[in-house]
């Protein structure tokens, strides 16, 4: 029997390429099919981390401060000011979890993977599904956390609307490189370095006071890291403050989708088909 | 013998200066059952990944359905059913949406998967608990549900890594029963073990392999037939006697094996050699006459058990 009289007698449907069997949805139908059983407490303490830090802060803290100025110059009350800025940490937190905590004991314990790639999905199909699952989870975080900031009047302009993509977005960013990450790794401790990194990114990206506070080299250093982009590309679209320098911050995470992607497909591959 | 649904030259894998695999060669016929029996580290799993199309050899040739695993890895296993030697059952799911989510893995319909789910759990004689958590199963029930997760996608060959490892007699003897309807249906198994009551049970033939090496190649009798005796006597003298009593049974049998715990006697009248033992003024502490079995043939082949 030749190669091709093999293939034209499979059951073949579709044109398959070792990486892409075109068929991410059957990842995406298990992923949602299996959170049935997951603990939704566990779930939504992950959306009520930041809309605590914006009762306290933005609402509680936030009289004492008055207005603040954003980078593009407009003054904005202290809740409005860093709103946004949450709003893009609920995106990440949610990507995050998704993809480092439960994409590792998928990874090393459930085996998940490794049973998947023993069928005809490619390491790519499970990449995207995964990465979009853990999307799927920060934005559900930010949606809630849109209705939230719509209640406290802290949507300032018509262009919040296109906050909604943006999260999306970002939740895809970090879940894509929250992934890759992830595949390399080999211990919990390690994710725990993840966590430790996360909390001062919070913390300082410009999120509760304008990056300008800080001498010009530190800003540089927050300027290169994920979340930066992402606050000011909220920040820009909530308050109505549009810029040119909103094109950039969403070149940053296609880059960053596209790094992840690759680098999960790969490793998945030298993981479970070498 | 009709156009072989796996051919393997010289295949050999390589993990850094360890070789798993030393340039093997079989073939496996359509709707044959082929086993590989050998100890842990023979390189069983590492051969069987290789045929599963997720594992690249180091060198040589393979070829399985006719496709190289190089270039077709996909398309070799969709017609593929692959039952690892620990479970990996979707552990989120339950019983039946095991069946159908890994359905769905191949790209087959909805319909189509949620019918064949239904005749699979008959034959895993799981029918009754379909809404179960997979980790409320018991080990042998876990092992049909995988076995059953394999057939869904209708696979041209069956390959069973250790299918019985760790369960317990009679959920072995349950699960060979099913393993050995599939194979009346017509179904190509292959299978790895180390139990050689499981290899003369299900294989037509089978390789013995040894540190990545095939030692011998034929059916679980041509096998015995060819390096062992009919019979084996097997007497025990006591550990601190056992040496001394092998030195005065030299002569005794077509052949001894010496064991730390007793003394194997090859020869094809195991009672006959039993009473030339006790006229020569040796008294066993126990003794036994039974068939030859694959285990003997691995010990000659090797010098060593299968299960250290």
């Amino acid at each position: 029997m030749t190669a091709a009289s093999a293939a034209a007698s499979a059951p073949l449907t579709r044109q398959r390429s070792a990486l892409y069997a075109g068929n991410t949805g059957a990842v995406i139908r298990r992923g949602l099919l299996a959170t049935r059983s997951t603990n939704y407490l566990v779930v939504l303490s992950g959306f009520f981390e930041p809309v605590f830090y914006l009762l306290s802060l933005g609402i509680g803290f936030g009289a004492l401060v008055g207005s603040v100025q954003t980078s593009t110059g407009q003054e904005v009350p202290y809740a409005a000011f860093i709103a946004p800025a949450l709003l893009a940490v609920s995106a990440m937190n949610g990507a995050v979890y998704d993809s480092t905590w439960n994409v590792f004991f998928k990874l090393n314990y459930s085996k998940l993977y490794q049973g998947m790639l023993t069928t005809s999905l490619g390491p790519l199909d499970v990449a995207l599904g995964e990465i979009f699952l853990a999307l799927l989870r920060g934005a559900m975080y930010a949606v809630g956390f849109m209705v939230v900031m719509q209640l406290f009047g802290l949507n300032l302009a018509w262009t919040a609307l296109l906050a909604l993509p943006a999260v999306l977005l970002i939740a895809f960013g970090f879940a894509s490189l929250g992934m890759a990450i992830t595949s390399y790794m080999k211990t919990f401790q390690q994710i725990e370095w993840v966590t430790f990194i996360m909390l001062p990114m919070f913390l300082f990206s410009a999120t509760f006071y304008p990056i300008s506070v800080y001498p010009e080299p530190i800003q540089w250093v927050i300027q290169a890291l994920p979340l930066w982009h992402g606050v000011e590309l909220v920040r820009g679209l909530t308050t109505g403050a549009l810029s040119g320098m909103m094109l950039v911050h969403v070149g940053y995470y296609l880059v960053m989708i596209a790094i992840g992607i690759v680098f999960t497909t790969n490793r998945l591959r030298a993981l479970f088909l070498r | 013998m009709p156009q072989p649904v796996i051919t393997a030259r010289k295949l050999t894998k390589k993990y850094g200066d360890f070789t798993a695999v030393d340039g093997i060669d079989f073939d496996v016929a359509p709707g044959e059952s082929f086993g590989l029996l050998g100890p842990n580290g023979a390189g069983k799993s590492t051969t069987m990944r290789m045929v599963g199309a997720v594992s690249t050899r180091t060198a040589g040739d393979l070829e399985i359905l006719g496709l190289d695993p190089n270039d077709h890895g996909p398309d070799i296993r969709s017609q593929l059913g692959v039952v690892p030697q620990q479970d990996n059952l979707d552990q989120e799911l339950r019983v039946r949406d095991n069946l159908l989510v890994y359905g769905r893995y191949f790209g087959l319909p909805r319909a189509v998967v949620a019918e064949r789910a239904d005749a699979l759990l008959e034959f895993a004689q799981l029918a009754d608990r379909t809404k179960a958590k997979v980790d409320d199963l018991s080990g042998g029930m876990k092992r049909r549900l995988t076995i059953a997760r394999a057939l869904i996608n209708e696979p041209r060959i069956l390959l069973l890594d250790e299918p019985t490892t760790g369960l317990d007699p009679q959920a072995r003897h349950i699960l060979w029963d099913r393993l050995f309807r599939l194979k009346e249906q017509g179904t190509t198994l292959v299978l790895t073990t180390h139990y050689m009551d499981e290899a003369e049970q299900l294989c037509d033939r089978l390789v013995v392999v040894d540190k990545g090496r095939i030692m011998a190649e034929g059916s679980p009798a041509a096998l015995i037939r060819e390096y062992s005796s009919r019979e084996v006597l097997e007497v025990r003298f006591g550990s601190d006697r056992n040496a001394e009593a092998a030195a005065k049974l030299q002569g005794v049998g077509e052949r001894l094996e010496v064991l730390p715990d007793r003394i194997l006697v090859y020869s094809a009248n195991g009672e006959a050699e039993l009473e030339r033992i006790t006229q020569l003024g040796l008294h066993p502490i126990t003794s036994l006459v039974r068939r030859s079995s694959l285990e003997d043939v691995f010990l000659r082949l090797t010098g060593r058990s299968l299960i250290e």
